[in-house]
């Protein structure tokens, strides 16, 4: 079994997000960044399906050098190897056109992303890399087996879940549950510097969407405290002044 | 030249954020001086499609065969990508539900066109550009993104744009759509629905728990309170990580990011993590024995004091307000 895991490099949990140069571009200054969480559960499924000899796991990010670090983690945490593509993760359709690119002759049974992103929120390279190889897609998984060619997965709806089955190759977008994030250990860390890792280059492809600019949202008034022992006033304020019961 | 909307359903039925989709799609419509077409895929009686037209669409496609009476993702873009052409549809608009957030970017690459997913608000068109504002950075920011592709796909956050009725009579037509086998690759072996619940993604008013509650044993009284308001449950990531809740209830930066009308916050301090995931909603209300808790600072109503002590004391508010 082969499965490529999709990586994106992205700020760390506890950033303060601000913006540079009039708002049109956010402000790297000081950020940590991470493997994106949902990808690290995305990653550990991956894993956990190919252990003991039964696959390998191949993760690729779509970035520049800079994003080699977050890369390198994915390996530490056990990837078998890695490919960048060299170039902007310009938006989701750019990003997913290069994944398809790269996947479509290396016959992977299983590609696997997180929900999201945690940056752009966008949600959609897992259904586009499907929808570009012309394969079935499952958004927002919250559990996967796999027994031989045919899987088995939760996918998360309003109010529920639903059971889906599938045969032959397909995306999905892995969301909590699917896995317990892994660790990586020692060992990992000291194999993850000489696991390979190929830069390739980036095909063209037509530009569908620009950022114009970020918005922080609107600073909220001041908090309108009740005191604890006339708790029930808040009832009626929230009826009579904010209306919305 | 239309705009197209994709109205999801749910055993036959609309919801709120469908109609609220429609009545988004049809202020595109007469931003662009155009028709809104609707189309529907599954069994979905008569009656019901008609209510469409109390929001504004003119023409509902009606798709029911039985191949897809199901939900499948692939098939179900191919048919909203055919029928978008068909109706020279240069605009396909979705709720970004969790089936909107499979099919949205299948179509998007089908059409070839700029993706928006998770509109807030109506596209601003100045200067012939096509912006929609949406949310980044999981609450913590919005980004207006420029659509620069012809064909264009939006997918609303629910409770962004609210509901809105303009008349118009919708005329039903049946759509004959052509699906082909490897189109229909997956299949739904159980749908699993709470169906004494209200949805989180989706729902109004949310009531939310963290670890000021103790254990899971305690969430009895969160339960009635939600049921008084009429609210989904949530909570946060530490509840959830201890499995005192399900992972659907986690709201914050990692779990789902929602936008109620109220959002009632019970023993959660408000790590922006948290914050991230629902800084969106209209009125938030924080509720914490400890006054220096951070969520107290993006809060609009708050109490300091102990959750054992305020929570019964506005479930029996509560039931006098109803009373």
């Amino acid at each position: 079994m082969k499965i490529l895991v999709c990586i994106s490099n992205v700020p760390d949990t506890t950033t303060k997000i601000t913006f540079t140069n009039d708002n049109t571009e956010f402000n790297t200054a000081g950020v940590q960044y991470i493997v994106n969480p949902y990808d690290e559960i995305a990653l550990s499924r991956a894993i956990e399906l190919t252990e003991g000899g039964k696959g390998t796991v191949t993760v690729i990010n779509v970035g520049e050098a800079a994003t080699d670090p977050t890369i390198r983690k994915a390996l530490a945490i056990g990837a078998d190897d890695a490919v960048r593509v060299n170039a902007v993760p310009r938006d989701a359709y750019f990003v997913a056109k290069q994944i398809a690119e790269y996947a479509k002759d290396k016959d992977f049974n299983i590609i696997l992303t997180g929900r999201e992103s945690i940056d752009y929120n966008g949600n959609q390279v897992a259904a586009m890399v499907g929808e570009f190889l012309d394969i079935p897609s499952i958004s927002i998984i919250k559990k996967l087996d796999v027994d031989g060619d045919s899987a088995t997965l939760e996918r998360e709806i309003e109010g529920g879940k639903e059971v889906v089955t599938v045969n032959g190759k397909f995306v999905a977008s892995c969301a909590e549950g699917v896995a317990e994030p892994k660790i990586p250990n020692m060992r990992g860390i000291m194999s993850a510097r000489t696991k390979p890792l190929n830069v390739i280059e980036a095909v063209a492809i037509e530009e569908v969407t620009k950022v114009a600019k970020y918005e922080t949202p609107a600073p909220r008034g001041t908090v309108k405290l009740i005191p604890a022992d006339a708790a029930e006033q808040l009832i009626d304020l929230l009826h009579s002044e904010a209306k919305v019961i | 030249m239309s705009v197209l909307v994709y109205v999801e359903q749910a055993e036959g039925k609309f919801k709120k954020s469908v109609f609220e989709a429609v009545s988004y799609a049809k202020a595109i419509a007469d931003q662009q001086s155009t028709n809104l077409t609707a189309i529907s895929i599954g069994d979905v009686a008569e009656g019901e499609l008609k209510e469409l037209g109390k929001y504004g669409a003119s023409k509902v496609l009606n798709v029911s065969t039985d191949q897809l009476k199901t939900f499948v993702n692939q098939a179900y873009a191919s048919v909203i990508a055919a029928a978008a052409e068909k109706e020279g549809a240069n605009i396909v608009v979705l709720s970004n539900s969790f089936s909107g957030k499979g099919l949205a970017p299948r179509i998007a690459v089908k059409l070839k066109a700029g993706l928006a997913d998770g509109a807030v608000e109506l596209p601003k068109t100045d200067g012939g550009k096509f912006e929609v504002k949406k949310t980044a950075f999981s609450g913590k920011a919005f980004a207006i993104t420029e659509l620069t592709s012809a064909n264009k796909v939006i997918a609303l956050n629910p409770n962004a744009f609210g509901v809105k009725e303009s008349a118009a009579d919708a005329a039903i037509e049946n759509f004959a759509a052509d699906v082909k086998q490897s189109d229909l690759a997956t299949v739904i072996k159980d749908i699993v629905r709470a169906t004494d619940k209200i949805s989180l993604p989706d729902a109004e008013l949310v009531v939310s728990a963290g670890r000021g509650l103790k254990g899971p044993e305690n969430w009895g009284m969160i339960e009635e309170l939600a049921n008084l308001l009429g609210a989904a449950t949530a909570c946060s990531k530490p509840v959830s990580d201890a499995d005192w809740r399900p992972h659907s209830e986690h709201v914050g930066q990692t779990g789902i990011a929602i936008s109620p009308n109220l959002y009632i916050a019970i023993g959660i301090s408000g790590a922006i993590q948290h914050l991230a995931g629902v800084s969106s909603s209209k009125v938030i209300v924080v509720i914490n024995k400890d006054s220096e808790a951070p969520f107290f600072k993006v809060a609009d109503y708050g109490i300091v004091g102990d959750a054992f002590e305020v929570v019964p004391k506005l479930i029996e508010a509560l039931k006098a307000h109803k009373a």
